[in-house]
């Protein structure tokens, strides 16, 4: 099997797409002539021409609100937000139009929109531009929220995503576009809202998602060490949420502890433990701990942005702190 | 235009007028919840508006949206259920008074964030270009939507992006109680689009032969030059903003100034002014609005309301 970067394998699932279906196109800031602020859309623009790979104004409310409008129409647009930061800009579109215009009108729509939004910290960008707040999203109904940890999933479920007839938010972090991984040869699809366990294990169980993934799978290799086997179930689709997995590997190990780099509170780490503690509660064998940034805005120095990040150590003491 | 195509925007106007009234009844005797804006003293806007169009030129307007409905051919029946909340209603019951719409009429929506259609209308305009169609969007909101950000970009990428957008104003002097003077920097809207270097034009929001020549005439000029256009319509509203309305920030001397200039009066009079069209057949147009509003009531009242199933229904299209 091939391996190939993040990027690479979000790249191919657009080129693809596109070759695919003349209905998929893409817009944003700076995807066209400029090659996408991350390079994700490189070379896009001179193969698909100018209307296909669409500059727009810095006009968040623009992009996305004319990406629901062709959606609307029977286009199927992937609209980037350079970083899922400026999501906050357009919210209503995000949270308020796209989740809602197909119930609102009795089922008369259908909003066939990814909106690609780059988000993370780690990057010292400071406080406003390393943001993790998928939770935010995931919160609403008639949205789909996706993020991948792996090139594999990355490739298969933005093709799923792209050719979904519901809006999905698909959030990729900053700090992963070089992670390398195996992608399978030719043409695949990941369904969204499937769950996988990307680690076996016997010990303790791990649900994490995107840059929790690499931490988790660092932490894990490091507490094999001491002869301690920890699960990862990586979630993949925030909503719908896929707890499947989860319990069953809770049910397993009767440990668990969620890994997420958005803020503690009111998190993904509070729904899966509450879902873990409704669905499987005597299957508890100590508390359910979870790693997460701390509640601070996120610092521009180096020393304090990674201080207040989760990190592999985090990761490690939480498992032996459940183990205990 | 010819003599039926008159009579059938006579009849619209009245209709929207009469469905109205019976709503506001409804709405008082708490059969219908949540907002309700009412369109009255507004009738001739959308009236010669969308008179004007081709039936394939899209329509989008903002939570004022009854008489759109209307004129976009959804049936009062459907405009009343919707009203009442009831599975028959446009939307399933699901929308209410503010989120009317119908794929098959080319009604894109009444939307209710102030300003939050503008964007998506250049939105259907942008897919129509890409696929190659010249179909005009027509979007319609409100003076207090002008001074919103989404306004602003999307009149700013309607030009950049040559798209065929026919942007009207409905310019009724009041963003909920605040006049335009007190809430927008210029109080002809119309002038914003020059920023923008569009071309605009106002009109006679009351006179709704006036409004239909404006509408032809820049709809004319959106498909043929592929731009966009921005209509204002200086018009009023003769009732409060919602049903829950204290009406402090107007005189009763202004409004019955304006009610005086009422535009289905002065289509009545235009329209007798014709040879060819009588006082009794208006009459009889007028009679016919009243009882078709009256069927539509019934109809309505008679609807089921929306099982269970429908709660979750239409969340996702994939479930």
């Amino acid at each position: 099997m091939p391996r190939i970067t993040m990027r690479e394998a979000i790249s191919q699932a657009l080129w693809e797409e596109m070759e695919r279906d003349p209905a998929v196109f893409i817009l944003g800031e700076e995807v066209g002539v400029w090659g996408g602020t991350y390079a994700v859309t490189k070379g896009f623009y001179d193969h698909f021409g100018p209307q296909r790979v669409k500059d727009t104004p810095i006009a968040e409310n623009a992009i996305l609100g004319a990406a629901i409008g062709a959606a609307m129409v029977g286009l199927r647009p992937v609209a980037e937000l350079m970083t899922i930061n400026f999501a906050f800009s357009a919210m209503d579109y995000v949270v308020n139009q796209a989740p809602k215009l197909r119930y609102m009108f009795g089922g008369q729509f259908r909003i066939p929109l990814v909106i690609r939004a780059v988000g993370g910290g780690g990057r010292q960008l400071g406080a406003t531009h390393s943001q993790t707040p998928d939770a935010v999203f995931a919160h609403f109904p008639g949205l789909k929220v996706v993020s991948p940890g792996t090139p594999e999933d990355a490739k298969g479920l933005l093709k799923t995503a792209i050719r979904s007839d519901d809006p999905v938010l698909f959030i990729e972090h900053a700090t992963m576009y070089q992670v390398r991984g195996e992608v399978p040869e030719g043409e695949y699809l990941i369904p969204i809202g499937q769950s996988k366990v990307q680690r076996p294990g016997r010990d303790v169980t791990i649900v994490t998602y995107a840059k929790g993934l690499e931490l988790s799978l660092k932490a894990a290799d490091e507490l094999a060490k001491e002869g301690i086997e920890v699960e990862i179930v990586d979630l993949r689709t925030l909503r719908p949420l896929d707890m499947g997995p989860v319990l069953e590997s809770f049910k397993k190990t009767n440990r668990a502890v969620i890994v997420e780099e958005g803020w503690r509170s009111y998190g993904v780490g509070a729904e899966v433990a509450a879902r873990i503690y409704e669905e499987a509660f005597d299957y508890a064998d100590a508390p359910i701990l979870r790693v997460a940034q701390k509640e601070v805005p996120l610092p521009y120095n180096r020393t304090l942005e990674q201080a207040a990040l989760p990190q592999v150590p985090d990761i490690t003491a939480a498992v032996k702190e459940v183990l205990k | 235009m010819d003599k039926e195509k008159l009579l059938q925007m006579y009849y619209e106007m009245v209709l929207i007028r009469r469905v109205e009234e019976r709503g506001a009844e409804l709405y008082q005797a708490g059969k219908i919840g949540g907002f309700m804006h009412l369109y009255i003293g507004q009738e001739a806007v959308s009236t010669g508006l969308i008179a004007a169009r081709e039936p394939r030129d899209r329509v989008i307007t903002a939570y004022r949206d009854h008489g759109v409905a209307i004129n976009c051919g959804i049936s009062a029946n459907e405009v009343m259920a919707e009203l009442l909340g009831k599975v028959t209603g446009t939307s399933k019951g699901k929308g209410g008074s503010m989120h009317m719409a119908s794929v098959e009429k080319n009604m894109w929506g009444g939307h209710a964030i102030v300003g939050g259609h503008l964007p998506i209308a250049a939105g259907l305009a942008l897919g129509d270009q890409y696929q190659g169609n010249d179909n005009v969007t027509i979007c319609m909101f409100g003076d207090g939507a002008t001074n919103i950000g989404y306004f602003h970009e999307a009149l700013n990428v309607s030009m950049t992006w040559n798209l065929r957008v026919l942007w009207v104003c409905e310019n009724n002097q009041y963003g909920m109680g605040t006049s335009v003077e007190r809430a927008s920097a210029v109080s002809e809207i119309r002038q914003k689009a020059e920023g923008y270097g569009m071309k605009n034009s106002r009109v006679d929001g009351m006179d709704v032969l006036a409004v239909y020549e404006a509408a032809k005439q820049a709809i004319d000029y959106v498909r043929s030059e592929s731009k966009p256009y921005l209509l204002e319509a200086v018009t009023y509203r003769f009732r409060g903003h919602s049903m829950g309305d204290p009406e402090r920030y107007r005189s009763q001397d202004e409004v019955k100034k304006w009610q005086d200039n009422d535009p289905i009066g002065i289509f009545r009079a235009a329209l007798l002014k014709k040879k060819n069209i009588t006082a009794a057949e208006l009459d009889e147009i007028e009679a016919r609005a009243e009882a078709d509003t009256q069927k539509a009531v019934e109809f309505a009242e008679a609807s089921p309301e929306p099982g269970m199933e429908e709660l979750f229904k239409d969340v996702y299209v994939e479930d």
